[in-house]
């Protein structure tokens, strides 16, 4: 493969505290300062900004078991044309991804897809089921890099306490998916002014609230990682951001459709606004900016879950929770940049730096010999978001027709070009 | 002026104006009278089809709905089924369709599911008229408690309105605070703190859980049934703990404005929301809400179909 000379583009990277203009190589699939001899594919990035290839943590490509959803390489060319280099799939899959034969799997389709890098999440008990904890040392060995019930959230704070004590020996954080079961019981949406408007089983903030302090106080008393999944409430960007201050090792994550829309969305029972945890309040989504701003939230994911149209199609009580998310992520994320809430390389930190050193990937950076991994991204770009256009197997989005401002121009993996804005 | 109707649909009471909502009751009150005369029937529907689509059970709501288009002249079906997508039966899309296929003129669905009447309305090119969804809205219902008021006292505007018991999950509770709060009345809320909670004053309403206080200056008690087998059981202690708090028993209700009107939606559980002596005594209008249900639901289905006064 020919090098690729990536030129005049600003480049961004934060893990290296570089914004300038400038060329980058990237020579047998890793990073290079200098030109190398001979020939190079040349892209002109004039005007572009050059970034270290983005990282969603969070995604449900579906496979195995529910391909009629997503597979593999449709949720991965999704990933591709939103900007992303890598993504973290989650394990609710059937079979779970609680054992190392589908974690096996998983690799093996996502190196036939051969487009971005596909890193398995592996589940923290058997089955989902929050009652025995799964093979953990055997999945890390397999090629996880997190463990997590995501859907499901381990209600046994005994369990969650070993799980995370285990996962301590292997290096592995724990990636939690913040829901007191009891409390939420048969919640549809947040729980608030809209819910009963609506008539509309409520889910209480408070539901995703007293888990994020759990996962401190366990943080705490196992000294390890856990990360809070899609935080959505205002209380617990403050449990986060307190807990930070004490040096407890918890972080978090926070998707677009949180800090984008809110519960009066829901108002026409449309099930794209149904999703887990639900939209909330105008307060919970400007406590979300804050905790963007601040820190407090570390990275930005998609929740990418996509459904099939007949399973969406129906009463806002009977459908299923989630949308889809890789294509409109980056440009709902740009959002934020354009409000000016965050800084253009604040952003990518988000993307880039800090879901690496969460994860322990040898990415989000264009240090040299880093992996070759790069987007390059227009964030004026203005476009509309058509989702009848979309990669995805799914259409359960509550961004279509959405006038957006951003978008990724050319994502490269280990130097090859997986995706490009024609 | 000349008013005109232009909803093809009743979905709810929240999306009407003060003036639609009158235009509603001054309708039923020409259609009540049909139902006072020897031959109870008018042409205004003929030829009409209307389905009454009631995947949750109920027998005065579909019974109401079903005599008043029969006394309207239209041809009523009815379908009864538990089946629906939140069992795994035919999905609502498909049930629409089918209707759709039938062409059908006027849809009555009754759900458990909040929001199904806007599903099929969407898909429909038939009048959808809710008949009840979840704990969202029964606009008839809400109707008719408004027209049954409005007959005793000549108007809604600067009323005390008091709806006791559980409002929550109350889709009843919801379409009267509409209704009433766009008429001018004022709503007080009592029961349970689980049942009535707090949220509710961001709806214009008063919310209190002490039951004397709340019907002491009340002109219309409305009393809501206890739905104890369907509620989880951590919402309140139990009917004997309901009946002894909020109970609406002689000795409370002697304490009320003697004017006091009291209402209930049906069927009502004798001893624990409301003693027999007041459900069947000289201020309640239980029965006279049943009678005002039928024209207020003619009157609903003669203006969604396109009818002009």
């Amino acid at each position: 493969m020919k090098p690729l000379w990536i030129r005049n583009g600003r480049v961004i990277d934060p893990a290296n505290h570089v914004d300038a203009v400038r060329d980058l190589w990237i020579v047998d699939g890793r990073i290079a300062d200098t030109k190398p001899p001979g020939d190079a594919e040349i892209l002109d990035a004039t005007g572009r900004v050059v970034a270290p290839g983005l990282i969603d943590l969070h995604v449900h490509l579906r496979e195995p078991g529910r391909s009629d959803k997503e597979t593999i390489a449709t949720g991965t060319r999704c990933a591709a044309r939103g900007g992303f280099t890598s993504v973290v799939c989650m394990p609710n899959t059937t079979p779970a991804a609680d054992n190392t034969g589908v974690i096996a799997f998983i690799k093996q389709r996502a190196a036939e897809a051969g487009g971005v890098n596909v890193f398995p999440a592996g589940a923290i008990t058997k089955e989902l089921a929050g009652e025995e904890l799964a093979p953990i040392g055997s999945l890390k060995k397999a090629g996880v890099v997190a463990i997590t019930d995501d859907g499901r959230c381990v209600q046994n704070n005994e369990l969650m306490r070993r799980a995370v004590e285990y996962a301590k020996m292997f290096a592995l954080p724990v990636l939690d998916h913040c829901q007191d079961d009891n409390l939420s019981a048969d919640g549809v949406m947040h729980e608030g002014y809209w819910s009963v408007a609506l008539g509309l089983r409520g889910w209480p903030a408070a539901a995703e609230d007293v888990i994020v302090a759990r996962n401190i106080l366990l943080a705490e008393l196992a000294d390890w990682h856990i990360h809070c999944q899609h935080l959505s409430s205002a209380r617990s960007v403050q449990l986060v951001r307190e807990a930070k201050k004490r040096g407890v090792k918890i972080s978090a994550e926070a998707c677009p459709h949180h800090f984008t829309l809110t519960d009066a969305a829901l108002k026409n029972y449309d099930t794209n606004y149904k999703m887990n945890p639900p939209l909330r309040t105008e307060a919970d989504r400007q406590a979300l900016l804050e905790g963007l701003a601040d820190g407090t939230i570390d990275c930005i994911a998609s929740d990418h879950a996509p459904h099939c149209a007949y399973e969406k199609e129906v009463e806002f009580d009977a459908a299923p929770f989630g949308i889809i998310g890789l294509e409109t992520e980056l440009a709902l994320a740009l959002e934020l940049v354009h409000q000016k809430v965050l800084s253009l390389p604040a952003l990518i930190e988000k993307f880039t730096v800090n879901p690496a050193r969460l994860l322990g990937l040898d990415r989000g950076t264009l240090a040299v010999g880093a992996p070759g991994d790069v987007t390059v991204m227009a964030p004026d770009w203005e476009w509309t978001y058509d989702v009848t256009q979309s990669a995805s197997k799914s259409r359960n989005t509550p961004f279509h027709g959405r006038q957006l401002r951003g978008k990724a121009v050319a994502t490269i993996v280990a130097g090859r070009i997986v995706w490009r804005e024609e | 002026m000349r008013f005109a109707w232009k909803h093809k649909d009743l979905l709810g009471i929240e999306p009407l104006t003060a003036e639609e909502i009158t235009y509603i009751l001054d309708a039923a009150r020409a259609f009540k009278q049909v139902g006072e005369r020897t031959v109870k029937k008018v042409p205004s529907l003929r030829g009409k089809t209307q389905i009454n689509l009631f995947i949750e059970p109920s027998t005065r709501t579909r019974t109401s709905f079903e005599l008043a288009a029969t006394r309207l002249s239209a041809d009523v079906i009815n379908i009864a089924t538990s089946a629906s997508s939140l069992v795994k039966g035919e999905t609502l899309k498909d049930t629409a369709r089918n209707l759709e296929a039938m062409n059908a003129d006027i849809i009555v669905i009754r759900h458990s599911a909040a929001g199904a009447p806007h599903f099929l309305a969407a898909r429909l090119k038939a009048s959808v008229i809710n008949a009840g969804d979840g704990a969202h809205e029964h606009p008839t219902q809400a109707l008719l408690d408004a027209f049954t008021i409005r007959e005793k006292f000549g108007r809604l505007s600067g009323l005390n309105v008091t709806i006791l018991g559980d409002v929550l999950y109350s889709r009843v509770a919801r379409s009267n605070i509409w209704l009433l709060t766009k008429m001018g009345a004022k709503i007080t809320l009592a029961g349970p703190s689980t049942l009535v909670p707090r949220v509710f004053e961001q709806f214009g309403c008063r919310v209190t859980h002490d039951i004397e206080e709340a019907i002491r200056d009340a002109d219309v008690i409305n009393l809501l049934r206890i739905q104890h087998e369907r509620q989880r059981k951590t919402m309140f202690p139990g009917i004997g703990e309901y009946a002894a708090l909020f109970g609406l028993n002689q000795e409370r209700f002697a304490r009320a404005k003697p004017t006091a009107l009291i209402m209930h939606p049906g069927p009502i559980n004798r001893g624990v929301e409301v003693d027999s002596e007041i459900a069947d005594g000289a201020r309640s209008v239980i029965l006279q809400q049943v009678t005002n249900g039928l024209a207020v639901r003619m009157a609903v289905l003669f203006l969604c179909t396109g009818g002009k006064l």
